[in-house]
Formats: structure tokens, sequence, C-alpha cells
């Protein structure tokens, strides 16, 4: 399968392409919403801080969550190449796989009974959390006759989802108080996020993406079919668990910092074959990139929908990507 | 003695297992008792055998205006939401030809939530107070399943509408719906959010003979459709050719049982919210009792969801007494382990 960018050169240019796109996205983040700033403003806050109002806010909100947006977004977007390639299932990604709620669920269940409060924490229940809960899918997925199919994988993926779901919502009636504290974050958000909180996760994402990139070429063979990757040399074995293991560590830290963010995963990867087919060397790179893009964007976009409040980002990729998820299964990927 | 029961006439047929029957027989006295002791369990104890006897008008005064007023109908509300669910559960699971569906799943239930807590914010004002009366959400939360229903029959049709399709779309319309519930939970005060968090997991709290008499009618209005359509479903279960084989209309004949799927779902969530699990556990159980013609399917699965959310609300109202935790949570904390354990032993 082509993309639309044929030859290498294109490819290269896309890519770089895209980088500048996204420190545009960025700035644009940094200065837009419902205080609107100017770059000058932005750059000043750097250079020549003033301690005004707009300052403050640009230092204080907007660029960490700018920057945590970013992240967040090419982490899912790699998460999401890694999973559809694992599978071999066009939907796969860490929502179908019910790990945001796994993790969601694990996250509440600290706040409520362990008295967890602290980023680290966080992250690291919440990669227990998506751990065991993408295990459980992906068991129950593969149970029966027939193996991973992409609708048993949605079923049990939604299945687990659910089961989680409930069980967090069941703590949350019989707590309020944790209600209030993790209703926000439970929809998915970059919103008030602090800059440690990144710089606590970030060295893991930063090791996953890097990860990703050089399993590419695994990625590639394996896509071939598992008993064409074993006679190319691959050690199957080895490379599931660790492209699983990135998996973990991308969509465990990503929703650690900021909550379940949905359909990033599912369209991200869709995007980028589109844009450069079916190489994963270019796909990694490419959704990479994408993901960071549309997550940002998808933040500016959170900001205006109920102007003067705020939306969580999560309703605003999920109602991006619930159309997108409908012109997938309706253009009959799934029809055997 | 012949192990089968046949009962032919021009539009129905059943076969029912003897085996059944009795099974059926046997869940339906176990019903029976669970609510008698749901009744009689609470702030004051009452022993089954006076609410046997309260239940036609002997005994105390007293326990009859307790068990009358307040006990029996949430009893019976808790116990025709469970079977309304479980049903709809298993004609999903027909039309779908896969045990993992149940109308939590495809959106039906979040169509219900969604519309109820749009109801919940919109019409509070500034100080919590609603501005029209509560006895409206029902109708809202049944519009929304209906609506969600349609909706998702829409986008899965393409040259008819296929069981992939139907409940992969319907997984992201849940989607979308659950991050709308969201948002309009963020929208609105704090207070109502927990409001809405409760009905979200479904409760039956405060249910009067009001809620029973809405709710009977359109259970009652179901069964004969289902008796009608339970052939039609066994044959659905070869798959869409030996269906058309057989001279049914596959396409009217889904679109119609997910009518009376949506009608039911809709009117349980409308008046105890969206319990959870129930309608996808229930089948489960009763496949594993009666085998898996509806004939035998569909009563049994109705029985055993009654049960499920009849000692859920017993479990919540007693076990962490003087709080009332909602009838879902317990739904969700047994159904769902063990309907995982149900699936690796399967493997």
């Amino acid at each position: 399968m082509n993309g639309i960018l044929h030859g290498n050169k294109l490819k290269t240019a896309g890519l770089i392409i895209g980088i500048v796109f996204a420190f545009i996205i960025l700035v644009l983040s940094v200065i837009m919403g419902y205080t609107n700033t100017s770059l000058s403003t932005a750059i000043d806050a750097y250079t020549a801080f003033n301690g005004s109002n707009e300052q403050l806010i640009i230092k204080i909100s907007r660029v960490p969550r700018a920057l945590v947006g970013m992240a967040v977004g090419i982490s899912l977007g790699i998460a999401g190449v890694l999973m559809q390639a694992l599978t071999r299932n066009p939907i796969a990604s860490p929502d179908i796989f019910g790990v945001n709620a796994g993790a969601g669920f694990f996250i509440v269940f600290g706040v409520t009974f362990l008295g967890i409060s602290s980023i680290q924490e966080f992250m690291w229940i919440g990669f227990l959390g998506a751990a065991v809960a993408s295990g459980m899918a992906y068991i129950l997925g593969s149970a029966g006759k027939g193996g991973l199919t992409p609708v048993k994988l949605t079923l049990a993926g939604a299945v687990i989802a659910a089961l989680f779901a409930s069980l967090t919502q069941g703590m949350l009636v019989t707590n309020e108080k944790a209600l209030d504290e993790v209703l926000f974050w439970l929809a998915g958000s970059v919103e008030g996020r602090k800059l440690s909180m990144l710089t606590a996760v970030l060295p893991a994402l930063f090791i996953a993406w890097i990860v990703s990139v050089l399993l590419s070429r695994q990625l590639n063979a394996f896509a071939l079919g598992e008993d064409v990757a074993v006679s190319l040399g691959q050690k199957t074995v080895v490379f599931k668990f660790i492209a699983a293991l990135m998996v973990i560590l991308l969509a465990g830290g990503s929703v650690a910092i900021a909550g379940p963010i949905s359909f990033i995963g599912i369209v991200v990867p869709h995007f980028a074959r589109y844009l450069v087919g079916s190489d994963h060397r270019w796909i990694v790179p490419f959704s990479a990139i994408v993901g960071g893009i549309m997550l940002v964007a998808a933040d500016i976009g959170a900001r205006y929908i109920i102007m003067p409040e705020e939306a969580p980002v999560g309703v605003v990729t999920a109602l991006i990507g619930t159309p997108f998820f409908i012109y997938i299964v309706r253009k009959g990927i799934f029809q055997k | 003695m012949r192990k089968y029961w046949v009962i032919q006439r021009n539009s129905f047929s059943y076969l029912i297992d003897k085996k059944t029957l009795i099974a059926i027989f046997v869940l339906a006295l176990i019903a029976f008792v669970s609510m008698l002791v749901s009744i009689g369990i609470g702030e004051l104890y009452i022993a089954p055998w006076d609410v046997f006897t309260a239940l036609f008008g002997y005994g105390l005064d007293m326990n009859q205006l307790i068990i009358t007023q307040f006990r029996l109908p949430r009893v019976i509300v808790a116990f025709l939401a469970g079977a309304s669910l479980a049903l709809s559960g298993a004609i999903l699971q027909g039309v779908i030809r896969n045990p993992l569906a149940s109308p939590d799943m495809i959106g039906i239930t979040g169509g219900a939530g969604f519309a109820a807590v749009t109801f919940l914010t919109m019409f509070s004002d500034e100080s919590n107070n609603l501005l029209i009366s509560i006895n409206y959400l029902p109708v809202f939360a049944f519009a929304g399943a209906t609506i969600v229903a349609f909706l998702i029959y829409g986008l899965a049709w393409k040259n008819g509408v296929t069981p992939i399709r139907l409940i992969l779309i319907g997984i992201g319309v849940m989607a979308l719906f659950q991050a709308l519930t969201t948002l309009m939970m963020l929208m609105g005060p704090i207070y109502r959010a927990s409001q809405a968090t409760i009905w979200l997991t479904g409760t039956v709290y405060g249910t009067s003979w009001k809620e029973v008499k809405a709710i009977l009618p359109w259970f009652i209005a179901m069964l004969p459709i289902l008796v009608l359509l339970v052939r039609r479903l066994n044959i659905q279960g070869f798959g869409d050719d030996l269906t058309m084989g057989a001279g049914i209309k596959v396409h009217r004949e889904r679109f119609l049982l997910l009518m009376v799927c949506t009608a039911l779902a809709g009117s349980a969530v409308a008046f105890a919210g969206a319990i959870g699990f129930v309608g996808l556990i229930g089948p489960h159980i009763a496949r594993r009792i009666t085998g898996s013609s509806f004939g035998g399917l569909f009563p049994a699965s109705a029985l055993i969801g009654g049960i499920m959310v009849v000692l859920a609300d017993l479990a919540g109202r007693t076990l962490f007494s003087p709080l009332e935790v909602p009838a879902g949570v317990f739904t969700a904390a047994i159904g769902a382990p063990y309907f995982i354990y149900l699936l690796f032993r399967n493997q």
C-alpha cells in the first residue's frame, strides 16, 4: 500500500513540514484561549518577566499544558501504531483495549483507598492499570475459535472498559469528595497540569519513543505475518514482549498525566498510513507528529466550545474521533 | 415420555425441553423467595412468612403499610428492570450472534444516560432546584435510548445491516455519548454531577407505585412480541443466508428485534438507571442452564436478570447501611468477575 507521499524525499519533506507545523500549533496553544495573549508577551514571559497576569498565565498554565498535550499526543499516536501492528487489527488502540478505563480505575482506587496524591504514584499505578486491562482484553479477545479478530477484540475491550468504568463509578458514588477531585481527570484533560508532572513521566515516555522508532523495522517484518517474521530471523516472542511493554509505557504514562483521551490512538495511525503507506519506519514518526498536533489542536478547540468554561480535551477528541471511527467501520475494513 | 414439548400454532412455535421447564420453574421459585426476603429485610425486619401473609392482606397493619407502600414497589421495579435488561441483552446477543453484546455496550443505555444527565443539568437553576418535575426524567431517558438506537441502525445501514457493523458502530456511538455525558456533568453544578453519577450507576432508591405503573405496561406489551419472535430468532443464529432461505425478511426482522430490545432496555434504564452487566450476564447464566434455544432462554434470562437486580438492591441497602450503595455497583462488582471467569472457562 502506498501513501499519497511517494518517495523518500517527499516523505522527509512531509516530516519536516509536520515538525514545523507542530511548533506553530504549540505556539498557538500558548497564546490562544480565554485570556488572549500575543507572541511577544509569551517571549517576554521568559526573557523579560514582569509578573503581569498574562505572563503568569503563560508560564504557569499555557506552556505546561501545550507541552503535556504534545507529549501525550505523540505517545498515544505511537501506542496506536504499535497496537495495530501487534494485533494486525485496524482498530486496536489504547482505548479499545480498555487501557484508559483500567488505568482510570486503578488511579481512582488509589485516590480513594490508598490516599495517593503525587504524580509519580499516579504514574506507577496507571501503568499497572494499563497493563492489567490490556492483558485482560487481549486474553479475552483471543479466546475461542478464530483468534484475535477485530470484532472480538473490540467487544472484549468494551467489556473490560465497561467493567472498570462501572467499578470506578461505584467508588465515586460512595465518595463524593473523590468525585469532585477526579471528575475532570476522568474526562481526559491536559489543563492544570504542572511541568513537574510532565518531567516525572517524560523519561519513560522518551525511552519508549526511541525504542518504538528502533522497533519499526521489526514491525515491518511482523506485519508480513508471524511465520514470515520468524523465517526472517525475528525472535517474535521477545519482539512482542518489548512492543507490548512500550505500549504499556506509552498508554499508561499518557493516561497518568492526562486521563483517558480516546480516539487519538485509532485515528492517527490511519492518517499516517494514508500519508506514507505501509512502511513502519515512516508510520511511526508520522504518527508521533500527527498525534501531537492533533491533541494540541483539540486542546485549543476545547477552550472555545463552552466558553467561558473549558471542555476536557478527551471530549473533543471523542467528538472528532467518533465520526472517523464510524467511517472506518462503514468502509468495511472488517469485512472478511 | 418425550423429551420435548412442542407447542405449535400458525405464527409461533415453541420447542421446550422438559428439563428447561423444570429449571424455569425453580428459577421462578428462587425469584419469588428472593423478593420475599428482600421485602422483609430493612430498617425493620419482617420475617418472610409475615411478608407472605401481609401480601395477601393479613398480619399487622404496620407491616402491611411498610410492605405495600415502601418495599413492594421497589422490589417489583428492581425485578422488572433486571428482567427487561436481561431480555434485551438476550435479544441483542441473538441478533448480533455474539455473546459479548449487551445494551450497555452498544450505546442504548449510553443514550439514555446522556439524555438523563442533560435533563438534570439543563433544567436546574442556580440554586440546584429542578425547573420541571423529576417525573419527566424517564421520558427523556427513554427518548435518548430510542434516538440512539435509530442513530446506530441508520449509521450501520449499508445495503442492510450486518451484526458486525451494528456492534462496532454501537461501540463508537457509545464512546461519543460517554464523552457528551461527561461534558454535561462538567457544565452543571457538582451537586447535579453526583446525582447524575448515582443515576448512571443504576439504583431503584425511592421508587413508588407510580414507577411500577409506568414500567409494567412496557414489559407486558413486549412479552407477546417476544413469543412471536422466538422461532425466527432461533433461525437467525444460523446466519443471514439460511435465515433468508427460510423465508424470513432478515433486515425487517432485525429492525423489529432491535426496537423491542430498545424498548425493554430504555424502560428499564428510565426507571432504574443504567444498571450495568445485567444485560450481559443474565443471558449468559441462562444459557448455561437452558441451552441456547430462545424458547427457554428468554424466560430464564428474564428471571435471572430480575433476581440479580433484586439481590443487588438488597445488598446495596443493607451491607453498608445507613449508606445506600446503588444496585448497579453490585451487579458490576459481582457480574463482571463472574463473566470473566465464564470466558476463561470456555476457552
